[in-house]
């Protein structure tokens, strides 16, 4: 043997062999890493994945726990107040003068309407009430805190449009040329402004272009349809009628197609418009409502909105008093973008103008939207608050509460200390894990056919969904409380057995107390379940819209995860920041019960 | 009432324990401890109390229903059910008082007004009548009871029985809810089908229930077939499934097999939250943030993306089921004994190998069952599609590709039967009823599920211990 192991060719095997060892190896060690790796990333995934979920949230959610408010000076004339009936006087025009007295140089009338819009719906009973609680306010003039619309609100926040101050260095030249001013600039100050709405317009060819790919494709598709359309006529044969399915297929067809065309056309046409003035680089453009809004602040709170652009000057139009024509020193005027166009935008030009120079002014305060926390639901997006929803979860998780748990601490005392093995039990026990998957809105279907139309029970009410989400927490809690009672060694129970306890003495004195912390865990993770819960109330009608706030177990209510729901999809900008608003509420409640969960489960749970 | 029979149940409570005590002052041999003879009359007490209190309302309400029908002049008398009911609820709205605007009470006729009235003599009658017959039915209760005390008498024992008893209704409850379950469904089920044939609902390839409701010409068209929404079913959980699938099992694999105790007490949390987080929140996110980041990336790179599209719903879904599937698959994982993997590295495996040749094939049965819970999750989940997925059952064709697309806005089993359930509904149309044939099969997919896949844990459970 050793001979043949000294033989060069043996030799050359050997090395070989190891060589290929060494490479299976290194290439099994790769795929263990590899391995490992895949798991590294699917944890990440998910934590990636909840970060994301959460931040969005957050960022979406914390402008509804904003409020923005402006300290106007209300004149409450002695004229317009009915003394004696405070409450159904006219209170609108009085509190809309406040805001129009801030404008001395807003004139126009279509403007002077416009401007109470800033105000929200809550600023005219906040005077109101004011007046009733100490009535003699009446005939002074006092400075109310108001609150603002959801408009000012999300416009304050940011989340209306960017603010982009762009710098200027030169001097400027004020002229009034024909229905507006003439503006210009020492420094060429204005070629930065043309720069940029050229650029806004290559991404608005883009995105034409874009669109007419996909059209001609669309084209294309069509085209390949069409001989085969053509055949199927020719098969149907000439006595085919209009009305033929051949007939009928090719003549759509053809009108798509010749749509296509037109609509293709159109947009060619568009972006090739757009291309010449994209190229054009220093051609002159019109600002239109389309493109983002530029302003030049002036001293004395005058402003100009840009209109066009050409060259160093730019012409405008006066949104704020322009104070004086002339030269004005560089230092003493700005420049401002607002990137989203106004097309785009819920809030005018003109009024983020007014905003600004209130918020110029000192008058605008930002604090915290009590309101959200103090009322009910509300077609308004800034009235609109929570506090229905959360008392509708709390009656709504009392109901459950009060029924699951006796039921589920009962039934799983009963599975699991006194019930023989026998066929029954098995069957209970396979029931349990079977309820504990079955898909919510089944409990749903459960709530109406049976509560509500058998039974009759009021429609919408907490006492209807606390039952409906009792029933569908009761697995949980069993199974969690099976597991507590089960985690009690024998050995306490046999010891209460040996002194003479009874076995439901033994079991209620000395077994039940011991798994309390378990049970108690079990039905707080169950009742966190039962308030992120929706889709069965959906079903038994909680999707109401309620004003109101429920005062009984009875009244029709809606609970936080529905609330959540129904503003979601409302299309205003300010319910969406209202339904993160509301998810972070619904959240932070949730995590409250966890956290007492855990702080349970830490501070009491046992290990034997 | 209830205020009335707790202060009754607390009153034989302190009596019998009293009487037990006195028992117990002049022998020494009582049975049962002095509390239980309280439990007992309490408990004797109770139980007559509560029955009362359950029958009461329903035995006067049809009493006062029948008087103050008949207290109706009779060119006011009702002809059939349904007027009967319209007019019970007018004369109830008069009794209850809610209206005292003298304007709103004259629209009612005369007739009906007497009648409100007539209802709300009787009523506060009977109010009285009730407590006075429940304090009547305590007292003798208690009565009866304390007859029946003595020293030698097991009061334990009874009272021990009667607690058996409500324990095991209380067990009882988890089978009631399966029973009340599929009669709801199954009967409101047959209803349907006795409008619909099965067929043209479990075949048929258009779901449009609204317009069989407007134009009353319900199953003729074949507007409830359900396949549109099967497909639709289907999408979205073979997405969900392609995204919660492997990275569940990959994220139990790690924490089973190679994370380290710190780093498992710091993913389990996370994934916990994420078990914990609403659906109706992952709807919303799925629905604002997500749907329309796949439509950019779309256009971006030249597709069709709907505004709603199954893809984004799936997405979000599969995220939402990740901690059920890796929390079911880690515990098999965690199930198959360490002798397997010693073997295994004894003969020279890695750890990945070990993994994928002894410790996946020795849980592949747990493995699978957690794919079907996922699967059955996957199914019932109601609000991540509501909110992302779209309402419109898009058409059914054998172009398998525009069929499957998963940039589409489908619908599903669930949210139609939101949908249709959601607002006020009359409970013969067979748009309604449609709703509850959709809760069976959904009902019934998910239980077998269900049944095979614990039932298959359960066997691989047993078979390792």
């Amino acid at each position: 043997m050793t001979d043949m192991a000294d033989s060069p060719s043996a030799k050359a095997k050997a090395s070989q062999s190891r060589a290929l060892d060494a490479a299976r190896v290194r290439k099994r060690y790769r795929a263990e890493s590899r391995f490992r790796w895949y798991g590294l990333a699917a944890i990440g995934f998910a934590c990636a994945f909840l970060v994301l979920l959460l931040s969005d949230i957050l960022l979406k959610g914390l402008p509804a726990f904003e409020a923005n408010t402006v300290a106007l000076d209300v004149t409450l004339e002695a004229g317009k107040i009915d003394a004696d009936a405070i409450a159904g006087s006219n209170f609108n025009s009085i509190v809309n003068n406040s805001i129009r007295d801030m404008f001395p140089g807003v004139t126009s009338r279509s403007d002077r309407r416009a401007l109470p819009k800033l105000l929200s719906f809550d600023a005219v009973d906040e005077v109101r009430s004011a007046v009733i609680a100490n009535p003699s306010l009446i005939g002074t003039t006092q400075n109310f805190d108001l609150k603002l619309s959801d408009e000012a609100d999300l416009f304050f926040q940011g989340m209306s449009t960017d603010e982009v101050a762009i710098p200027v260095t030169g001097s400027l030249t004020v002229e009034a040329a024909d229905d507006g001013f003439r503006l210009t600039s020492s420094n060429n100050d204005f070629a930065g402004v043309l720069a940029r709405v050229k650029q806004r317009l290559e991404t608005r060819r883009a995105k034409l272009a874009l669109q007419a790919a996909q059209l001609e494709r669309v084209r294309d598709r069509l085209a390949a349809e069409m001989p085969s359309a053509e055949i199927a006529v020719k098969e149907a044969g000439a006595g085919a009628t209009d009305s033929h399915p051949a007939m009928r297929r090719l003549a759509k067809l053809q009108a798509d197609t010749a749509s296509v065309a037109a609509t293709l056309e159109r947009l060619k046409a568009q972006t090739d418009q757009l291309a010449a003035r994209v190229n054009n680089t220093s051609g002159a453009e019109q600002l239109t409502t389309v493109l983002p809004s530029f302003f030049v602040n002036l001293p004395e709170t005058g402003v100009v909105k840009i209109t066009g652009i050409g060259g160093n000057h730019v012409t405008g139009e006066a949104y704020m008093p322009v104070a004086a024509t002339g030269a004005v020193a560089p230092g003493n005027w700005s420049l401002v973008e607002y990137s989203q166009p106004e097309a785009d935008r819920r809030i005018s030009d003109k009024e983020i103008i007014w905003l600004t120079s209130l918020r110029e002014a000192g008058l605008v305060r930002s604090g915290f939207n009590w309101p959200f926390f103090q009322r009910g639901d509300s077609r308004e997006a800034e009235v609109a608050g929570v506090l229905g929803g959360m008392i509708g979860s709390a009656l709504t998780l009392m109901v459950t509460l009060a029924l699951s748990l006796p039921i589920g601490v009962a039934a799983a005392i009963y599975l699991e200390e006194f019930a023989p093995r026998n066929r029954l039990t098995r069957l209970i026990e396979v029931n349990i894990n079977n309820l504990a998957a079955v898909p919510s809105i089944v409990f749903g279907l459960l709530g109406l056919a049976v509560f509500l139309n058998f039974f009759g029970l009021p429609r919408s009410s907490a006492m209807v969904g606390g039952m409906v989400l009792a029933l569908m927490t009761l697995p949980t809690i069993i199974i969690a409380s099976r597991a507590a009672l089960r985690a009690v060694p024998p050995s306490i129970r046999e010891a209460a057995l040996g002194v003479g306890a009874s076995r439901q003495q033994a079991v209620f004195h000395h077994v039940l107390p011991l798994a309390m912390p378990g049970i108690m865990t079990g039905t707080i993770i169950g009742m966190a379940q039962a308030l992120g819960e929706t889709a069965p109330l959906l079903m038994i009608g909680m999707v109401a819209f309620i004003v109101d706030v429920p005062t009984g177990f009875s009244d029709a209510a809606t609970v936080l995860p529905v609330q959540i729901y129904l503003w979601s999809d409302l299309p205003e900008a300010a319910f969406q920041a209202k339904t993160a608003g509301a998810i972070l509420v619904l959240l932070g409640f949730l995590f409250l019960m966890n956290a007492l969960a855990v702080v349970l489960r830490r501070q009491f749970e046992r290990r034997w | 009432m209830l205020i009335v029979v707790a202060v009754l149940v607390v009153l034989a409570f302190f009596y019998g324990k009293s009487r037990g005590s006195a028992f117990g002052n002049t022998a020494s041999h009582l049975h049962s401890l002095p509390h239980y003879h309280g439990y007992f009359v309490a408990l004797m007490v109770a139980i007559p109390l509560l029955v009362l209190s359950v029958l009461w309302p329903t035995l006067s309400g049809y009493y006062i229903d029948s008087h103050a029908l008949a207290a109706l002049p009779s060119d006011l008398q009702p002809e059939n059910g349904l007027a009967r009911d319209a007019i019970m609820r007018d004369i109830r709205l008069l009794a209850s008082g809610v209206i005292s605007d003298p304007d709103r009470l004259s629209a009612f006729p005369q007739g009906v007004r007497a009648a409100g009235s007539v209802y709300a003599n009787l009523q506060s009658v009977s109010g009285w009548l009730q407590i006075v017959v429940a304090i009547l039915v305590g007292v003798g209760a208690a009565f009866l009871a304390t007859r029946r005390l003595s020293v030698t008498f097991r009061a334990r024992n009874s009272v021990e029985r009667i607690f058996l008893a409500v324990l095991i209704a209380c067990s009882a409850v988890a089978i009631l809810t399966t029973v009340g379950i599929v009669f709801s469904v199954i009967f409101e089920t047959f209803r349907f089908f006795a409008q619909v044939p099965v067929t043209d609902f479990l075949f048929g390839t258009q779901w449009s229930p609204q317009t069989a409701l407007r134009a009353d010409q319900v199953g003729s068209s074949g507007a409830f077939g359900a396949v549109p929404l099967f497909i639709g079913t289907i999408l979205v959980m073979l997405i969900a499934m392609c995204v919660a699938g492997p990275i569940g099992l990959f994220a139990a694999i790690f924490m089973a097999e190679y994370a380290s105790p710190r780093a498992r007490s710091i993913v389990k949390p996370v994934l916990e939250v994420l078990a914990g987080i609403p659906t109706v929140v992952f709807g919303f996110f799925a629905a604002l943030s997500v749907a329309p980041l796949i439509r950019t990336w779309g256009e971006a790179v030249g597709l069709e993306v709907a505004s709603e599209s199954a893809l984004a719903a799936g997405i979000v879904m599969g995220v939402m089921i990740i901690p059920l599937m890796s929390s079911l698959s880690d515990d098999v994982i965690n199930a198959v004994p360490q002798s397997l993997r010693d073997g295994s590295y004894a003969m020279g495996a890695t750890k990945s190998e070990t993994i994928k040749r002894v410790v996946l094939p020795a849980a592949l049965p747990g493995i699978v069952s957690a794919f079907m819970l996922s699967v059955s999750r996957a199914v019932g989940e109601t609000m991540i599609v509501v909110m992302a997925a779209g309402l419109a059952a898009h058409a059914v064709s054998w172009d398998l590709i525009e069929t499957f697309n998963p940039l589409q806005a489908v619908t599903t089993v669930t949210v139609q039967i939101a949908t249709l359930l959601v607002g006020d509904q009359e409970f013969d149309s067979a748009k309604t009823l449609s709703a509850f044939a959709l809760g069976f099969v959904l009902f019934f997919f998910t239980l077998i599920l269900n049944m095979i896949a614990l039932h298959v844990v359960s066997r691989f459970k047993e078979q390792y211990d």
